[in-house]
């Protein structure tokens, strides 16, 4: 076998696979393996005592029952919004779709922590907007959005684009024959939807809704903003009470309501499985854009209706945060007088812990970008081009950090680096480190998608000519590869970027003094009682993160087509 | 020396034998065509070669030297070939003098010699001055001649074509053919040149190796296989031939038989070997003529005359055996007989050689011949001669 020539190109091929393996490996297995050990075996001797004890609590049930129905509530709601907005901007002739499509996405884009600050700060009796507007209700009264209806609603508002955005890309393979059968057969458009365009459509339909309710299950930021003060506890933010008020010592507890959690998760995934296995879905005629629906008389009221739904969910709230950023104080009402840039002042000059969080994650969201689409492009590589069995598996693996709830991969991180790591006896806990290996591992899956279906659309024989000319492996992947595929390494990176910057589940879990984000700090300014340091802060962050999002519509003929979800 | 060996191939996807026991050998310094239709295993063929395959079954070797074989494989950056592709495969993101600089610049050459080298290849593909531009800028003839400098400039001993030409209009064709001439003819690699055209591999080959359904069916000059096509398939395929059956009356053992055609008898060429007996004949439209009737033709129907500009092709079927289609050139001004009957004359024609297995009765009409009833199942579609 080795005594053919070509000993060296194997060698090198086999050790990076093998870093790539173990690399994917040490990231999304060893953490989820680490957590089900605790909860079965605490301490290391098996052991259902833990089991027995969190079983025997009434809040596990109460906050499971609650994650389950706000789940459902914020389901239901973001697939009835996300599936028809899907089915108009896709099947009729409204106008402005790109445009339409980069605002319907954007609630995905912004933290759900500051999507909940800002819906907070549109109603409610401190609301700045209301008061301008002589509004709001009487000081001292509650805040509608403080229960399990608000939490839904604002799960749906959030997830409504997952929705659209699985739903529009099956749409795309639609073909438009089908339709125009349909049509041709005296259906009326109507009946045409229900009896051709959803029955094919189940598939993605049914994946955006699988999705959307494991989103909504490991949502942290809504309940947290939203539940908290009322004392609604669904399992994320049960568990973040306990970390946050008992320590490391109930680990072996919250490891079992974590594994409860996502083991929710898992049978959402497992049931959309089966749903959609059922039947056979499969599109034979070649793909066609299918947009066959004339409103003609109807046209600007359904796209008035449109953007009057993406101005009640987006642009009402963000205002209400901007405004609320501009008072002195909670409660005094906004004017020409009183409106002050202290608020920004005070986050971005005197406020050490929040000048910190900036730059934390900063870092964080740019380390977490590079060193994602650095594994992914030769990750990548191999799961697309080399198809080897044992690259599937990794690349399933890949998907669980980011597919199960945050707060599972929280509690496992703790699990893992509590201790310090043998050998080189350095500690990551408190640090953060920790931080940065959950968003590896977590927003993995965010720089390895774009990335293969960048590989997809090249033609491979740019690789083979290179390799012809006896250029090694990772002489190829630097000077053909790698240019090759940097429009979408690019796109993966700012997508992981954009989430990580905004991002709270984790860092909720993880954070500890000098090593706070940008989430936390919101959050921490929030439920001291500072709205208006937590509404500038948030302003900043959703400043920054729609001039990236504009940033790269400037360069969107140079990217692969359907790899940011704000370019249609 | 790079000569190319491969012994008794098989490359299998699943049920479909994409490689079925090829053997070829192509001598140092050869211009080899592989010829199929799409779908035949020629692309295969060629990925084999240049190592980008692992096979399932025996040997190749270049230059004397294995390189796949079960469980062993050479990487295809260690073969020393050079391939132009089907689709140029040319970098986007490198200037022109950057694409063809490549190899070099694996292979350690130094820079002053590489852009000397460079230059040089690209003055030979006439491309000279177009070292800093892109590909994107460039047509697609110019591409293709970019991919051929980045190909001879690190001067490998075996070149593989991949279709080169299929995406190129037709008028670029016969200049980009020329191209590849000259080259072989400079530089002497050994080249194999993958086509579905067989006037391109006719006009360029030293051989030609015909391939269908994953089998090679013959290796031979172009003239051979034109004149003495091995088997039914080549001869239907080669030249739009018309294969008939025929009855050899007696064979002289030196390449020349009497044979019976529809009840004329003429002098036909045939394999050294050839017995007495039921067969197959490859004819020509340029051998067929319309004669007279009585003057030693056999009788056929017309079934469509095609104007074609100073002569009608004439579209026949056999009388003797109506699912026997031939078609031949009539010179202008020609008019059909009212009943459409004519009778033709055939003045050459080639026997084809009898193999073991299914072939030789196939096409035999009469089904009491001395090897039984005709097989079907498995005829070839290009054999539009068969009766079914």
């Amino acid at each position: 076998m080795a005594s053919l020539p070509g000993r060296r190109e194997r060698a090198e091929e086999q050790a990076l696979l093998c870093a790539l393996v173990a690399a994917v490996g040490l990231l999304a297995l060893v953490p989820l393996l680490r957590l089900l050990l605790e909860s079965l075996a605490p301490g290391g001797n098996w052991s259902t005592a833990a089991l027995q004890r969190v079983a025997a609590q009434p809040a596990t049930w109460t906050a499971t029952a609650h994650s389950l129905v706000t789940a459902f509530g914020g389901t239901l709601l973001a697939t009835a919004i996300g599936a028809t907005v899907a089915l108009v901007v896709s099947l009729t002739d409204v106008r402005a779709r790109n445009a339409y499509v980069f605002c319907f996405v954007m609630p995905l884009l912004l933290a759900p922590q500051v999507v909940a600050l800002a819906w907070l700060q549109m109603v409610g009796p401190s609301s700045t907007l209301l008061r301008m507007v002589g509004l709001a209700p009487p000081l001292g009264s509650r805040n509608p959005l403080y229960s399990a209806w608000g939490i839904m609603l604002l799960l749906g508002v959030q997830y409504a684009p997952l929705v659209f955005l699985t739903l529009r890309a099956g749409l795309r393979t639609l073909p438009q024959e089908l339709i125009e059968a349909g049509l041709a057969g005296g259906a009326r458009p109507l009946v045409v939807v229900r009896t051709i365009v959803l029955p094919l459509m189940t598939p993605p339909l049914v994946a955006g809704i699988a999705l959307t309710f494991v989103s909504c299950l490991g949502n942290f930021g809504i309940p947290a903003f939203l539940g908290i003060p009322g004392g609604y506890l669904v399992l994320p933010t049960l568990i973040y009470q306990r970390i946050a008020g008992l320590g490391p010592g109930v680990l072996s507890e919250v490891a079992v309501l974590s594994m409860l959690s996502g083991g929710i998760a898992v049978a959402g995934i497992v049931l959309q499985d089966v749903m959609v296995r059922r039947r056979d879905f499969r599109i034979v005629t070649a793909a066609g854009v299918a947009r066959p629906f004339e409103l003609r008389g109807a046209r600007l009221p359904v796209e008035l209706t449109l953007w009057t739904l993406t101005g009640a969910v987006l642009v009402l709230p963000v205002l209400a945060l901007a405004l609320t950023s501009l008072v002195p104080a909670v409660g005094v009402t906004l004017s020409s007088a009183s409106a002050t840039l202290d608020n920004y002042r005070f986050v971005l000059v005197e406020h050490d812990a929040a000048k910190r969080a900036f730059r934390n994650s900063f870092g964080l969201s740019a380390g977490a970008a590079i060193a994602i689409v650095a594994l992914a492009v030769p990750l990548a590589y191999f799961v697309v081009w080399r198809r080897s069995p044992l690259l599937r598996v990794v690349n399933l693996i890949a998907e669980l950090p980011y597919a199960l709830p945050g707060v599972v991969l929280a509690i496992a991180a703790i699990l893992l680096f509590l201790k310090p790591l043998p050998l080189v006896h350095v500690s990551l806990y408190n640090t953060v480190w920790i931080i940065l290996f959950c968003y590896l591992a977590r927003f993995l899956v965010l720089g390895l998608r774009p990335v293969a279906s960048g590989y997809l659309q090249l033609d491979r024989t740019l690789e083979e000519a290179a390799q012809i000319t006896g250029a090694r492996l990772l002489r190829r992947l630097r000077t053909v590869i790698l240019p090759l595929v940097a429009p979408a390494a690019a796109a993966g990176a700012l997508l992981i970027f954009l989430t990580a910057f905004n991002e709270l589940t984790v860092s909720a879990l993880l954070w500890s003094s000098g090593a706070e984000t940008l989430g936390v700090t919101v959050f921490s300014f929030q439920q001291g009682g500072d709205t208006p340091y937590a509404a500038a802060l948030a302003m900043l962050t959703v400043v920054v993160s729609v001039a990236l999002m504009l940033a790269t519509l400037l360069v969107s003929t140079r990217l692969p087509r359907g790899v940011l979800p704000w370019q249609d | 020396m790079a000569g190319l060996t491969l012994e008794r191939v098989v490359k299998t996807f699943g049920p479909h034998r994409a490689l079925d026991d090829v053997s070829l050998d192509v001598r140092d310094g050869e211009f080899i065509a592989i010829l199929g239709p799409s779908g035949c295993g020629k692309t295969t063929l060629l990925r084999q070669v240049a190592g980008f395959d692992t096979l399932d079954a025996g040997r190749i070797a270049i230059g004397g030297e294995t390189m796949s074989r079960p469980g062993a494989h050479v990487p295809p950056e260690r073969r020393r070939i050079g391939i132009v592709f089907q689709s140029y495969a040319l970098w986007p993101h490198m200037s022109v003098a950057e694409n063809v600089a490549y190899g070099l610049a694996v292979a350690g050459v130094p820079p002053a010699e590489r852009a000397r080298r460079v230059a040089a290849a690209l003055e030979q593909v006439e491309l000279g001055g177009f070292g800093g531009r892109r590909p994107a800028l460039l047509s697609g003839g110019q591409r293709q001649r970019v991919a051929l400098a980045r190909c001879l400039v690190t001067a490998p001993s075996l070149v593989l074509l991949d279709e080169p030409l299929a995406n190129l209009d037709v008028h670029l064709r016969a200049s980009m053919e020329e191209e590849f001439a000259r080259f072989h003819a400079r530089a002497g690699p050994t080249m194999v040149y993958i086509t579905h055209d067989q006037r391109e591999a006719m006009a360029l080959a030293d051989r030609i190796a015909v391939m269908d359904h994953g089998r090679l069916l013959q290796v031979a000059t172009p003239s051979q296989l034109y004149r003495e096509p091995g088997d039914a398939t080549v001869a239907a395929f080669i030249g739009a031939g018309i294969v008939v059956p025929v009855r050899v009356q007696e064979a002289d053992g030196q390449g020349a038989c009497r044979v019976e055609l529809f009840g004329s008898t003429l002098r036909m060429r045939c394999p050294a070997h050839t017995r007495a007996g039921p067969a197959e004949a490859c004819l020509r439209a340029h051998d067929l003529r319309v004669v007279a009737e009585g003057a030693g033709g056999f009788a056929v129907q017309v079934e469509r005359a095609i104007y074609q500009g100073g002569h009608f092709r004439l579209e026949l079927r056999s009388v003797a055996a109506p699912a026997v289609r031939l078609h031949l050139s009539a010179p202008e001004p020609f008019a059909a007989p009212r009943d459409g009957r004519l009778a033709i004359q055939a003045t050459d024609g080639w026997v084809i050689p009898a193999r073991a297995a299914v072939t030789p009765m196939r096409l035999v009409s009469n089904p009491a011949g001395p090897a039984g009833s005709p097989v079907s199942g498995d005829e070839d579609d290009a054999c539009h001669a068969a009766p079914r």
